[in-house]
């Protein structure tokens, strides 16, 4: 058994890695760390995992060499240990966004503050599997990946991929969130009553996983445009471009089959009949796929893209297990087979 | 009969062994409603689907 452990398990991101890995087939859970909940079951705090693990948070400083170590820690704390982490374990997966950006200034400059450790920076290869599968095959460093980051850059997959949309022309992508986005501290904004029911743009323009966007895409028009909705997990991210002169329906269902077929955890949702017509966030909860949906106006060359996820899946803890599997040389989709739920 | 296009997605639909001209065949991929119109030559062509109004 692969031996792995997580650093920074009490939050959201890292109780659905726990919830992953405690079922995971080939791998074995040896610690948890959290000062905040030091001693105390991890079910005490996720207790969805409640008779699955008597594991207790442990202390960071108590950590013991494994084979994979997860770090699930706040943004803006990994870059500082890194080479202590990295004598723990040969291969690392960070969750965070420490090490998602290959250059310092742009970290600096979509972070606000230089970066603690950028010779690291291109040590660790983005953490989206539909992107770098081979590279992250070979890899000992692996950055975890943005949700919202996520879910606009599988939108975008298959028309950059196929060559299809006219880079001059602008790429708006509106982004509708769930609140676990925003971790397991509460803050005003996260209050229930200030949260429930909103439709709240919190950010109009210059999220900073609009950073990640422009790196893995290779796009520079690009705007997100965040907006809170009443979900706990999900994201839908709705881009909007134009196609190059000539592009048709048929070439569109051609890329976006490709990409279907490259990646198991990519779905094509263009339906004709029922009620799931497009991609929908709500049946994705608990599940690690992509579902991707659009629509062109052949009128004008509008084209419409669509991509749900859920955010801890797909957008944190799914693809960084599906990045371990690959890593281990393993199949890509080992412990990710959970395909959701309905009604839910 | 032999595969067959859809002239929606141009996805390439196989049809059953004992299909007949006039009916009707669902695309896999895209989901809409073809007819059969010939089989040597094998075609298809879109049907009309029924519009759904969502009250929205």
């Amino acid at each position: 058994m692969t031996t792995v452990s997580i650093i920074g398990g009490s939050g959201y991101g890292g109780g659905e890695l726990l919830r992953l890995l405690l079922s995971h087939p080939a791998v074995e859970v040896k610690q948890v760390t959290s000062r905040a909940h030091l001693g105390e079951y991890v079910y005490q705090v996720h207790p969805n995992l409640r008779k699955r693990t008597q594991l207790k948070f442990s202390d960071p400083v108590a950590l013991e060499p494994v084979d994979v170590l997860f770090l699930a820690q706040p943004h803006g704390q990994a870059q500082h240990h890194i080479d202590g982490y990295a004598k723990l374990a040969e291969k690392i997966i960070d969750l965070s966004a420490d090490f998602r950006l290959k250059d310092a200034a742009d970290y600096q400059r979509w972070y606000g503050e230089p970066h603690a450790a950028p010779e690291w920076l291109n040590k660790f290869v983005y953490g989206l599997p539909e992107l770098h599968r081979a590279v992250i095959a070979s890899a000992n460093y692996v950055s975890g990946v943005g949700c919202n980051a996520t879910a606009s850059n599988l939108a975008l997959l298959p028309l950059v991929k196929a060559d299809l949309i006219d880079l001059a022309s602008p790429i708006i992508i509106e982004v509708k969130v769930g609140s676990s986005e925003g971790g397991a501290e509460g803050n005003a904004g996260s209050h229930h009553p200030e949260r429930a029911s909103v439709i709240r743009t919190f950010s109009a323009f210059g999220h900073r996983h609009t950073a990640e966007v422009i790196q893995e895409m290779g796009v520079s028009n690009v705007s997100l445009t965040m907006t809170s909705v009443d979900l706990v997990r999900g994201v839908l991210a709705t881009a909007h471009a134009t196609v190059k002169p000539g592009v048709t329906t048929k070439d569109l269902w051609k890329a976006y089959r490709a990409a279907a077929k490259e990646n198991p955890f990519v779905r094509i949702v263009k339906e004709r009949r029922g009620i799931y017509r497009v991609p929908e966030p709500k049946i994705l909860a608990g599940s690690n796929y992509a579902d991707l949906g659009f629509d062109l106006d052949e009128s004008n060359g509008h084209v419409v893209s669509m991509c749900a996820i859920d955010n801890l899946m797909k957008g944190a803890a799914g693809s960084a297990v599906q990045c371990m599997n690959l890593m281990l040389g393993l199949d890509e989709t080992t412990g990710l087979e959970f395909m959701g739920l309905h009604p839910i | 009969m032999k595969t067959v296009s859809c002239t929606e997605c141009a996805a390439e639909i196989t049809p059953a062994e004992n299909t007949e001209v006039g009916e009707i065949i669902v695309c896999p991929d895209c989901g809409v409603d073809l007819e059969v119109v010939s089989l040597e030559p094998a075609a298809v062509e879109l049907a009309p689907m029924e519009q759904e109004d969502w009250g929205e």
